[in-house]
């Protein structure tokens, strides 16, 4: 009998209270801003205000005591994650730049095959993976080889001019001798005077390149430029076909040493081509296409 | 348990100050990304301590000066403390726990409770939010993070209401296992 009043009086308690939120509830809900609940509500924030408000000063230092574990917590995770971001952000740029001047070259030697006429020596476009530290093999490895059509003793050129001449070649790669190499030597001419002559390694200076065999050395000045003459120097073969299609600048005159005699006049020619910042080129895997098209 | 009139007041000044100190100092500091919310914790051990109608009364009062102060719809704090301080009355009154850890687990329920109703009734109410998978998180790291907090809240509780309780259940069978059962309370 106890029991059931107390149990009966238990739920009569948890009924009022869920009958007594839920119209507080609906009536609130139901109200308006100026009704009689909300400014209940509000008398009584304006009330309690105060004592929050000083509640809130007073318990200020120890919300700063967990504020403070908080920040530096929060502040050594910011700082891991924002030393990764700075990395990949690092590598981005890094990615992008390299990114950008590859999309130079490209365009460049684009541009050089449609405007330069290149493009009908068939080029073949090859990224330079290897290269020999020593200065005294002035050579590269590239990443196509004879399936991509590659040959020895095609030229490779980049948009800047020519660079050199396959030296050797396998499946899928070739050595790419620089202009530059003690064995490299291209028949060529100048373009303002139109004198021709053998250009080839000034030996002993590494880079610098000399134009020789010169018919007309007087003729040839500084500044001039120096350009593939698509053919054999030589008077008694003169019609012999050069390695090399016509045309492909090499260099410009950096310097002209006057010596005694016609014979010791020494012009150096200064590489159009950045050689030690090779990055993409082109191999004109058939060099003498033009002159194919043009035999009858 | 009866209440009586000291005990009701003491009941009631737990309730402001603990409802003050949540509003002032805890919702303000965030643990893992979100604030602790000491209500849940405080109905549900007054509730565990004092049986389901103190723990009712007290939890539709909390609810109510929550939601007076902080300008919310009146009757969602209180219907869904008044739910969880009932429960928590009602585990003590029919099982009677003694394990040391049950406030633990009272209290990581009456926050799951508490958070997971106080959401239905929002979204009842008309509050067009998504159920995201952060709000989710958000309701799972507050579970955490008060079950954590529930035996401090506990102790403090206890502390507080101690004079008015009977011998909580621990005492009580320690008692009647050295005295051999011949406890008043296992006679009633």
């Amino acid at each position: 009998m106890m029991h059931d009043k107390v149990v009966r009086r238990r739920r009569a308690v948890l009924a009022v209270l869920v009958l007594l939120s839920l119209f507080l509830l609906t009536a609130y809900f139901g109200e308006g801003n100026g009704g009689t609940l909300h400014a209940v509500q509000r008398g009584a924030m304006e009330v309690f205000a105060p004592i929050q408000e000083g509640a809130n000063r007073a318990l200020k230092p120890f919300r700063d005591l967990f504020g403070w574990f908080g920040d530096t917590l929060d502040a050594k995770s910011d700082k891991k994650k924002l030393e990764a971001q700075n990395h990949q952000l690092q590598q981005d740029l890094v990615d992008a730049e390299e990114e950008k001047r590859a999309l130079e070259q490209y365009k460049g030697l684009q541009e050089q095959n449609e405007q330069g006429g290149l493009g009908k020596y068939t080029p073949v476009e090859a990224r330079v993976i290897a290269r020999s530290p020593s200065s005294w093999y002035q050579t590269f490895q590239i990443n196509k080889g004879s399936s991509d059509g590659v040959r020895i003793d095609q030229p490779v050129v980049n948009p800047a001019g020519l660079v050199g001449k396959v030296k050797s070649v396998s499946d899928g790669n070739a050595v790419v001798m620089l202009l530059t190499d003690p064995e490299f030597g291209v028949s060529a001419t100048t373009v303002e005077s139109a004198e021709p002559g053998s250009v080839g390694p000034a030996v002993g200076a590494p880079g610098d390149l000399r134009f020789e065999l010169v018919p007309n050395a007087k003729e040839v000045r500084k500044g001039d430029r120096i350009i593939t003459a698509g053919t054999s120097t030589s008077s008694r073969v003169s019609d012999l076909r050069s390695l090399y299609p016509r045309g492909i600048i090499i260099g410009t005159v950096s310097r002209v040493e006057t010596g005694e005699g016609e014979l010791d006049r020494v012009i150096h020619v200064q590489p159009a081509a950045d050689l030690h910042n090779l990055d993409i080129v082109e191999v004109l895997t058939e060099p003498h296409s033009d002159i194919r098209a043009q035999a009858p | 348990m009866t209440v009586s009139a000291p005990a009701a007041g003491r009941l009631a000044l737990l309730g402001l100050l603990g409802g003050i100190i949540e509003l002032t100092t805890v919702s303000q500091i965030s643990i893992f990304g979100v604030p602790a919310d000491l209500s849940p914790l405080l109905v549900a051990s007054v509730g565990f301590l004092c049986g389901s109608v103190p723990g009712a009364i007290f939890g539709f009062g909390l609810g109510l000066f929550v939601d007076t102060a902080l300008l919310q719809t009146l009757g969602v704090n209180s219907l869904v403390y008044t739910a969880v301080g009932y429960g928590a009355g009602r585990i003590r009154e029919l099982r009677d726990p003694a394990h040391a850890l049950a406030p633990v687990a009272i209290g990581a329920a009456a926050t799951a409770v508490a958070t997971i109703g106080f959401s239905l009734l929002q979204f009842l109410l008309g509050v067009e939010a998504p159920v995201s998978l952060l709000l989710v998180r958000q309701i799972l790291l507050t579970i955490v993070l008060n079950t954590l907090l529930a035996l401090p809240v506990y102790i403090v509780c206890r502390r507080v209401l101690a004079p008015y309780l009977p011998d909580d259940p621990r005492r009580r069978r320690r008692r009647a296992y050295t005295t051999g059962g011949l406890s008043p309370l296992s006679k009633a």
